[in-house]
């Protein structure tokens, strides 16, 4: 989507707080866009505004283009839940400017093939940047590994089976070792097969009540310390991604204090939500891996707020409506996150817990995914591509799946009243997405 | 019938002490019925029941059925092989499909957790849980409830031990939810993989120790003990298991005189109970089956009678 009367060469944001962690900026001030790159007044002909488009900030945040590295856009294979130009779009509601999508499409992305068809579609039609992630192992079977070198010369950002979780400690060391030449960091969904079994919920009281098989916290607590052992031993780094338990937290802290490479991921409804939601059985809070209990979302809050979690990413996981409309045990885990991530996290963080402020929160959404996939983003240094978030921290706003860009709908979040969102989306200059355009 | 609201039954959880009452009073009405030489009543004439089941089950699909006809309504049973859920429609648009038949009762047994509570909201129908997943099994809950009041006169301050797979029992959840709402001091005995702390939660005690449970037992309900493919990492075998937790003839000597001995069937003679213990005078297991009929007969007549 275009808006020729901001697709001009100059642009001026003005009276914005700025906040630029990467420059330990936080002021209010006016931010200069020229030729898609972030530039200064001088630069601009003439008199200040001449010729320049004005966009008025004032009560906003002026944020780097927040970056969601977690994100499954089903295509190519399952159009009929996301597709790249609506994923994107989805993302450019969110406040995101840089989405990272998963491998887990059909055909996988565990080849260059498949790679360059989702960077050539990403070109065509998406509003927002779109990186590819490239699969650890061949059709994510954990039995091979994939062309990790090649998916790395087709351009992919990260390897990871994410959806899956290599389970033969051995190919994952090989894996991990292998990244390490190419340079591609490792994401890593933690999940032992044996201990989680067929699980649908976290196993505690409600899996007892429920008679759901449980899904111990174990389960990933086991892999979480897998891969710090062998990030430990291949020197190099794994990314644990949506952390749901508090024994993950302890672990990750533990070994990064030793300087292992190893970070942890939060997604907002594992601390928005416990394991009790699923009391009726609606498949919208079935999610992998589960909700859990209020001491996992303590220990979730204490990590993000000690920086032991780094990264917040929403883990989209779009499903249509008759996928979801079906028995628990049935039913596809996953939640259409993209949009209401931002607002979840500015209240459960920011707002609410005061666990951390504004500019961590997009310090976590910025500098630290850019510095973990060493992405040239999150940043709004002279010179930067002018990728741009406005945020208005405390706009109060319900969430309407009917509103969604997204294809899907399925999102547990439906009618909560938030504070604060992104109210325009500005990638490489031009505005992408803004408040009230649906 | 203001103490009856409900078009569905999904669980005991959700009931009452009052509700789970009434539907024991309405079963003994019931009960006599099938003691005359005519023993149908014309409650339900004119009504579709339709005995839906995802899962293979003998006893309680032949039990519902029988008590809908001598309820007079009319009987389809379809099975899981027989039903369009293999041939990949959607458990929802199948019974939707039922629906569009005038399709009035829905006995649904499932083997996933919630699968009635999925589709009770979304039908007109009167949805009854006949058995979901290690969810809920009200019915059986309900004639094991009946048999205790018929056999002891009461409920309350009786203790019950239930002893079994619990974990996997949805037998043992909804009498779990059924015995405490209505005063029973509850014991759940077995294997500690079968048996897990959690379920203390629920306000019930868990005992490892069979031998220190029966002599106190008011009632000993017996869960049936499998070791199929999914069971196996959860204990070594069914002869450590009659060794440990078996109803055994000497141990039967330990319960008093006055405890009731229940199954909710198929027995594995020799297993969870000896065959003697099984036939003995304490047993009501027979019992329990000619309730489950007054008992559905109830629940079907009250629910019945709500939908549409």
């Amino acid at each position: 989507m275009r808006y020729p009367d901001y697709d001009m060469s100059a642009t001026i944001i003005r009276n914005g707080r700025v906040i630029d962690p990467a420059n330990k900026r936080d002021e209010v001030a006016d931010l200069v866009i020229i030729d898609g790159r972030i530039g200064q007044k001088s630069e601009i002909r003439g008199q200040e505004s001449d010729g320049a488009a004005e966009i008025d900030a004032s009560g906003l945040i002026v944020s780097p283009g927040l970056i969601d590295m977690h994100v499954h856009l089903r295509e190519p294979g399952f159009s009929h839940k996301e597709t790249i130009e609506s994923g994107a779009r989805a993302a450019a509601a969110g406040g995101f400017t840089t989405i990272v999508c998963m491998p887990n499409t059909s055909p996988p992305a565990d080849n260059p093939a498949t790679i360059a068809w989702i960077k050539d579609r990403a070109a065509e039609v998406a509003s927002v940047n779109v990186l590819p992630t490239g699969a650890i192992s061949r059709n994510l079977e954990g039995e091979e590994l994939a062309p990790i070198g090649s998916l790395g010369q087709a351009g992919v950002v990260a390897i990871t089976d994410d959806g899956h979780c290599i389970q033969n400690h051995e190919l994952m060391r090989r894996a991990v070792e292998y990244a390490s030449m190419v340079g591609l960091p490792v994401l890593d969904h933690c999940q032992d097969y044996s201990l989680v079994g067929n699980g649908v919920v976290h196993e505690g009281y409600w899996s007892t009540l429920l008679g759901l098989p449980g899904w111990p916290a174990a389960g990933e607590e086991v892999i979480v310390m897998r891969n710090i052992l062998l990030a430990e031993l291949c020197d190099h780094h794994i990314h644990c991604q949506h952390i749901s338990a508090a024994g993950s937290v302890r672990l990750i802290r533990e070994a990064r204090t030793r300087g292992v490479k190893i970070s942890g991921e939060v997604c907002p409804h594992h601390i928005a939500l416990t394991d009790e939601a699923v009391e009726n059985f609606n498949t919208n809070y079935k999610i992998n891996p589960p909700l859990r209990s209020q001491a996992d979302v303590e220990a979730i809050l204490e990590g993000i707020a000690d920086g032991t979690l780094t990264i917040l990413a929403s883990d989209h996981a779009p499903h249509a409506e008759f996928e979801k409309e079906v028995e628990f045990d049935a039913a596809p885990f996953g939640i259409a996150g993209l949009e209401t991530e931002l607002g979840l996290f500015l209240n459960l963080l920011v707002h609410k817990c005061r666990k951390v402020d504004i500019r961590r929160l997009i310090e976590m959404y910025t500098v630290e995914p850019a510095k973990l996939l060493k992405l040239d983003a999150g940043t709004l240094s002279i010179g930067a591509l002018a990728d741009v978030t406005l945020i208005d921290p405390n706009l109060e706003w319900t969430v309407k799946i009917e509103n969604f860009q997204s294809v899907s709908r399925n999102s547990p979040f439906d009618g909560w009243k938030l504070r604060g969102r992104a109210v325009r989306t500005i990638v490489g200059g031009e505005t992408v997405w803004k408040l009230n355009d649906a | 019938m203001t103490r009856w609201k409900r078009k569905d039954l999904l669980g005991l959880r959700e009931l009452s002490a009052d509700e789970i009452n009434f539907i024991l009073e309405t079963a003994d009405a019931f009960k006599q019925v099938g003691t005359r030489e005519i023993k149908k009543v014309p409650a339900l004439r004119g009504k579709t029941l339709v005995n839906f089941f995802i899962e293979p089950s003998t006893r309680t699909r032949t039990s519902f059925e029988l008590a809908a006809v001598r309820l007079s309504a009319d009987v389809i049973n379809i099975s899981a092989a027989a039903s369009s859920l293999t041939k990949g429609e959607t458990l929802k648009d199948t019974a939707r499909n039922l629906e569009a038949l005038h399709a009035d009762i829905l006995v649904l047994r499932h083997s996933s957790a919630g699968a009635p509570q999925f589709l009770a909201p979304r039908l007109k129908a009167s949805v009854i849980n006949a058995g979901d997943g290690a969810h809920e099994h009200p019915t059986q809950a309900l004639l094991d409830l009946y048999t205790i009041r018929e056999r002891r006169g009461r409920i309350d301050n009786l203790h019950v031990a239930i002893i079994g797979d619990i974990l996997f029992s949805r037998v043992a959840r909804s009498n779990i939810f059924g015995l405490t709402k209505l005063g029973a001091r509850v014991t759940l005995v077995g294997p500690s993989t079968l048996v897990p702390r959690e379920f203390e939660k629920l306000g019930v005690t868990v005992s490892h120790k069979i031998d220190n449970v029966l002599p106190d037992a008011d009632v000993v309900n017996l869960l049936r003990i499998q070791h199929e493919r999914q069971r196996k990492e959860y204990f070594p075998g069914t002869s450590e298991y009659t060794n440990l937790f078996g109803l055994t003839k000497e141990r039967a000597k330990m319960l008093k005189p006055e405890c009731l001995i229940m199954h909710p069937g198929p027995i594995n003679r020799g297993v969870e109970i000896d065959s003697e213990v099984a036939d003995g005078l304490q047993s009501v297991i027979l019992d329990q089956v000619t309730n489950g009929l007054a008992v559905r007969m109830a629940v079907l007549y009250l629910c019945g009678g709500i939908a549409g």
